[in-house]
């Protein structure tokens, strides 16, 4: 049984009572021809309504397989091998995949990172919206028509009448994540799953997209799981940061208290990696090496080899989440030692 | 643009060209059409009289020329068999085969698109890869044997279908047609299986491998995302754009259905122009096969430049490098 400390830990960093989406000790694994690889390994988080999770790690850390593991979009072999997940409190990882499908969209609206190649290049924008809230809301086309252009409009794109009827290719690349996001919210979810969302656009795009999502997140109370490598996009948009390693969850706290004190070396070296535009840095610090493969995970702590503060205890024993006085985190400084 | 149409009608010519070469080719070399026609006691002054009427005396090029300028007004002579006008005579069979080509075209989207869905969704079910195998035989079966094996099972065994000629048929205008009798579509529906099982396999084949391209795409992964179901994912996401080759190969093979055509008209006995070829060989009546090969080419070469056009002018790329 897994020890049930760190979801009571992730429970008390948690701002709020109901949260809309709760995942305990989650788990996904690949079976392969060489044994099983775990890509999330025991993974607990709360989201609170309106909230937004910034959740950040290199490649392969396992943030986006959190997301599609919530969504059940794993691609086979993969699948959830331990843990629940609960969505408004009623527990969706054992839910048959019909029922399944109509939570998608419903109650848990998705953003992936290409708006280039997430949309239809056939069928037309307002065709696309219209027939997400079709589906779950049970509207007739003109209705659900009206309600596209409503959409368009409240993800700031221009004259919506005559936008809704164009095509995909017509639109650059922050309309077309406009859409995307439009087609996110078409049946009012209480819950976003944005992959990479702005990873793909423009850096001066980057910022009006990530201020709309804030904006919407603030309208609507609908939480948001922010997927993404990068810490700037995080620092301006998110209330909490959730830092994966290696498939483990290694620290979650709020925005500010990251920035100002990471309490895992690996937040740590994530922050010192990001270039102050005020200061002026002799050298940016980098983090030495790179995350093992998932079948070459060392023993106790996954980042010891690369950890400027590992002591002989991070290389033989794991350490858990233990509560910090801001948030949780993983390292054996935070537990009694590194000797 | 106006580059590249000259340029692609100017090559399409050049191929008639060739082709009507070929065709004319056969009367050089296929022995003195006069010593077939006249009977064994005609004088040597009437077989100079016949060899003149028919411009057999002219030189060999002059004898071509005047074969190209005649094919391009549709003059194609007068069968050696019948003593009738080529050109009507193949005008009169053109409806049987084009009909026939139609349904079979028609039958190969409507049977092979949805196999081609089913295969692709289903990939790694028995049934799934059981229709796979099966259409290799579908590909590599000569149309002749399937065409046998319907008549032999579905009209003689069962008795469900006729297995020879084309039932009763209406005059619309020059146009004759089968399809407003009830004996006329009877007809038509196993020689129209046989001609097109290939096809049929080959839509299968090409939009399973479309649609297994596409589900993989990101849209089709979005489109689970936000709940879309899966049946409207698959058939009208991912199918429609799987369709444009589709279009192209159905365009292209038209006029190579017309040709195998040939051979399932003469195991129908359907009175097509693939019959009336087969009917000129065997009695060397060689104005209509050089007709045939003409118009049949014709077709073709039309079908194919139409495509290269069309593809310019969907895709302005093509026009760039093309030209």
């Amino acid at each position: 049984m897994p020890d049930t400390a760190p979801a009571e830990a992730v429970a008390t960093a948690s701002p709020t009572a109901e949260p809309v989406l709760s995942v305990r000790n989650l788990s996904v694994s690949f079976p392969g021809r060489r044994g099983v690889l775990k890509a999330l390994d025991d993974i607990s988080f709360d989201l609170a309504p309106g909230e937004i999770l910034g959740m950040v790690g290199e490649s392969g850390a396992g943030k986006s397989m959190t997301g599609l593991a919530v969504q059940r979009l794993l691609e086979p072999p993969g699948h959830i091998s331990g843990g629940e997940v609960h969505l408004l409190g009623a527990r969706i990882d054992q839910l048959p995949e019909s029922q399944m499908e109509r939570l998608r969209g419903k109650q848990i609206g998705a953003i992936f990172q290409d708006p280039l190649t997430s949309l239809n290049p056939l069928f037309t924008v307002g065709h696309q919206i219209a027939e997400t809230i079709r589906v779950h809301l049970g509207a007739s086309r003109r209705e659900a028509m009206d309600q596209a252009r409503d959409l368009l409009r409240r993800v700031g794109i221009p004259s919506p009448d005559e936008r809704v009827n164009h095509y995909p290719h017509q639109f650059s690349g922050g309309m077309r994540q406009r859409v995307v996001i439009a087609l996110a919210l078409a049946a009012q979810p209480r819950l976003i799953i944005a992959d990479e969302p702005t990873t793909a656009l423009d850096v001066s795009i980057q910022a009006q997209i990530m201020s709309l999502l804030r904006r919407l997140c603030d309208e609507t109370g609908v939480a948001m799981l922010l997927v993404t490598h990068d810490m700037g996009v995080i620092a301006q948009t998110a209330d909490r940061i959730a830092v994966m390693y290696a498939g483990r969850l290694i620290e979650l706290a709020p925005v500010q208290e990251v920035l100002r004190q990471p309490r895992h070396p690996y937040t740590r070296g994530l922050i010192g990696a990001i270039p102050a535009l005020r200061k002026r840095v002799p050298r940016l610090t980098q983090i030495d090496g790179s995350m093992p493969r998932l079948d070459a995970i060392p023993p106790g702590c996954a980042f010891n080899p690369r950890c400027p503060d590992a002591g002989p205890r991070c290389r033989v024993d794991r350490p858990e989440l233990t509560a910090t006085p801001t948030g949780i985190v993983a390292c054996w400084m935070n537990a009694g030692g590194v000797t | 643009m106006l580059a590249f149409l000259i340029k692609r009608i100017g090559s399409a010519i050049l191929v008639m060209l060739a082709v009507a070469f070929l065709a004319f080719l056969i009367f050089a070399v296929a022995g003195d059409p006069v010593e077939m026609m006249v009977n064994e006691q005609a004088t040597q002054a009437d077989r100079d009289a016949l060899r003149e009427r028919l411009g057999l005396d002219q030189p060999f090029l002059v004898q071509y020329f005047t074969f190209v300028i005649n094919a391009a007004q549709g003059e194609f002579g007068i069968s050696y068999q019948t003593q009738r006008d080529v050109m009507s005579l193949i005008a009169s069979r053109l409806p049987a085969t084009l009909e026939l080509v139609f349904i079979a075209s028609m039958l190969s989207l409507i049977v092979g698109i949805p196999l081609g869905v089913i295969t692709a969704i289903h990939r790694g079910k028995w049934f799934s890869e059981g229709l796979q195998f099966l259409s290799i035989f579908g590909v590599s079966l000569p149309s002749f044997v399937i065409a046998i094996l319907l008549i032999l099972v579905f009209s003689v065994w069962l008795g469900w279908a006729p297995g020879f000629g084309r039932g009763e048929t209406v005059a619309l205008g020059w146009w004759t047609t089968g399809l407003l009798t009830p004996s006329g579509r009877n007809a038509i529906i196993l020689p129209a299986i046989a001609l097109a099982l290939y096809e049929i396999t080959l839509v299968m084949r090409i939009v399973r491998a479309e649609m297994l391209e596409v589900l993989r795409s990101d849209f089709v992964k979005f489109a689970r995302a936000r709940g879309v179901p899966r049946r409207i994912i698959h058939y009208r996401h991912a199918l429609r754009n799987c369709l444009m080759p589709v279009a192209t190969l159905t365009a292209m093979n038209f006029g190579t259905l017309i040709a195998f055509a040939l051979v399932t008209e003469t195991v129908f006995q359907w009175p097509g122009m693939g019959l009336l070829f087969i009917q000129a060989v065997l009695n060397l009546d060689f104005p209509i096969m050089a007709a045939y090969l003409v118009i049949i080419s014709a077709i073709f070469v039309t079908l194919n430049t139409l495509v290269d056009i069309i593809y310019a002018v969907i895709d302005p790329r093509l026009r760039q490098e093309k030209v």
